[in-house]
């Protein structure tokens, strides 16, 4: 706690689109109430603020801290690691720190093919054929920047949580409810919940929110929304033929998606009891599949025409198999040579 | 650890589900029958196909098995009328799955035998041994090297990272 009687909240960002940061900050007033009570010592999408600063706070320091977005380089994981020791409550925040999501999908691709598609892609031009290296040396002196790892990782996967908060955001209703709860607790007057478990959500599914109707699904064929006829408004979108993750996915978000129309995509990750989303979802779409013929079964599947992307969208990084082989097997490209002198710079990521 | 152990040649493992009623029951009379089959195989013995979680696949590869067979009754001899059914299209999903993240196709394969074809369940679990075989480890348990230079950094103390960390200011 600051000498002020406020408690220390921070804020990180590593690999995510700042969503998340979005979502918090779309508090609106309510987000006085987090001034209020909380002194706001490092929140780097929000104000201006200095790893060196963080570094010297004495460790478990700051009462809150929320970190979305996953590992992907070399300055991630050390940020990762440094807010673990600085922080009595680590809150892996949103859809990138808990399970991936989009970024997690380049886990599909090999770093060097990832590179190549990003600085020579067919919108760049780059007849110098130049990439990011982790340590170059110039007339002033060496550069650094982080190196990037061959997988993305989720935040657990480098240090341990101490609570996951799903979504790609999360809802800002339910992070003003988990705030709500954890200065609760911190003020003694609420219990924490139980260490690692998944707060801001609820613990079934995003089709026991839906309040479509349900029936028996026989799917002949499936579709995406603009190949199919008009929709039934009250019926079912698996029902329909539309792939809809709601069967695997996390209750919490209040069904928006399903709702408005939209099949659910599964950003609120896998619901209690569910280890792998992707094979929870494949197991309940191959279930509505209606064939016993092997020919006829692959005319439906064919209608899937990514699963990965189907049923890991948001999950591949957190999943068992954690991503494709190609990526599995990439050797870091930004590796310097062996010769380089070790410095204390491994925020820069070129002590190697 | 021991030399002669590490210098062993490669031996794929390959774990197989079988349904308590049908392919069990050839495993079974495999053995009683006196055939020989590799030891590569490791047996898991289910109620039934269905009761296949995919995530039990996904689980055998990341812990190290390089190669996964799903055994089952003949389609319509099901104990559970169509459960193998519903098997074979989880199977058919989950290989397009498998195989968009690299893993080779002869890397899960799916087998019917009956309980009285001992013979032919042996033969198979050989001959996919012998495809598995060359394809070499799949290791997939084994992630790849994620920069150690920041691991050994996690053991520093906060002095350690002020001076790290004052350099991007």
């Amino acid at each position: 706690m600051s000498v002020n009687g406020k408690y220390r909240f921070a804020m990180y960002w590593a690999a995510s689109c700042g969503g998340c940061d979005i979502s918090v900050i779309n508090l609106h007033e309510a987000i006085l109430d987090l001034a209020e009570r909380f002194d706001i010592v490092f929140w780097p999408a929000v104000m201006d603020a200095k790893y060196a600063d963080v570094a010297a706070m004495p460790d478990g320091s700051i009462d809150l801290t929320l970190f979305s977005g996953g590992i992907r380089n070399t300055e991630n994981a050390e940020l990762a690691r440094l807010l673990r020791r600085k922080s009595a409550i680590l809150v892996a925040f949103g859809s990138c720190a808990t399970e991936g999501c989009i970024p997690g999908l380049a886990n599909l691709t090999s770093t060097g093919d990832l590179l190549d598609l990003v600085y020579e892609g067919p919108s760049m031009d780059n007849p110098e054929h130049i990439r990011p290296v982790s340590h170059t040396t110039m007339p002033e002196g060496d550069l650094h920047l982080p190196a990037l790892e061959p997988l993305l990782r989720t935040l657990d996967q480098v240090v341990e949580v101490d609570y996951r908060m799903p979504g790609c955001p999360p809802e800002t209703e339910r992070i003003a409810e988990v705030l709500g709860l954890l200065t609760a607790a911190l003020d003694g007057k609420a219990t924490l919940p139980a260490r690692g478990s998944v707060v801001g959500a609820g613990h079934s599914t995003v089709c026991d929110e839906c309040r479509r109707d349900r029936g028996v699904k026989h799917v002949t064929a499936f579709g995406r929304l603009h190949e199919l006829p008009p929709l039934d408004p009250a019926l079912c979108l698996l029902e329909q033929s539309v792939p809809c993750n709601g069967p695997a996915t996390r209750d919490g978000c209040g069904a928006k998606c399903p709702l408005a129309g939209a099949p659910c995509i599964g950003c609120y990750g896998p619901a209690d009891g569910v280890v792998d989303f992707g094979a929870r979802l494949l197991s309940a779409f191959a279930s509505v599949v209606d064939a016993s013929e092997p020919a006829e079964i692959d005319r439906i599947l064919d209608g899937l025409p990514d699963p990965v992307g189907q049923f890991y969208r948001f999950s591949l990084a957190g999943s068992l198999l954690r991503g494709g082989r190609a990526a599995r097997t990439s050797q870091p490209p930004t590796a310097t040579p062996a010769t380089t002198p070790a410095p204390a710079m491994a925020t820069h990521g070129a002590t190697r | 650890m021991n030399e002669d152990v590490k210098m062993a040649p490669y031996e794929p493992v390959v774990l197989a589900f079988t349904c308590n009623w049908c392919s069990y029951r050839a495993a079974d009379l495999a053995g009683t029958a006196r055939i020989k089959y590799p030891p590569n195989v490791r047996l898991v013995r289910l109620m039934c196909s269905g009761r296949i979680d995919p995530t039990f696949v996904l689980k055998a590869f990341a812990s190290g098995a390089d190669g996964v067979m799903m055994t089952g009754c003949w389609p319509a001899d099901c104990h559970y009328r169509v459960q193998n059914v519903k098997a074979l299209r989880r199977f058919e999903l989950l290989r397009r799955v498998l195989e968009q993240l690299g893993i080779e196709p002869e890397r899960f394969q799916r087998f019917y035998a009956s309980a009285a074809e001992g013979q032919q369940l042996a033969a198979e679990f050989s001959r996919m041994i012998e495809v598995v075989r060359p394809l070499g480890p799949l290791s997939w348990g084994r992630l790849p090297d994620v920069a150690p230079d920041l691991e050994a950094l996690g053991q520093d103390d906060a002095q350690a990272d002020l001076v790290a960390l004052e350099a991007v200011g």
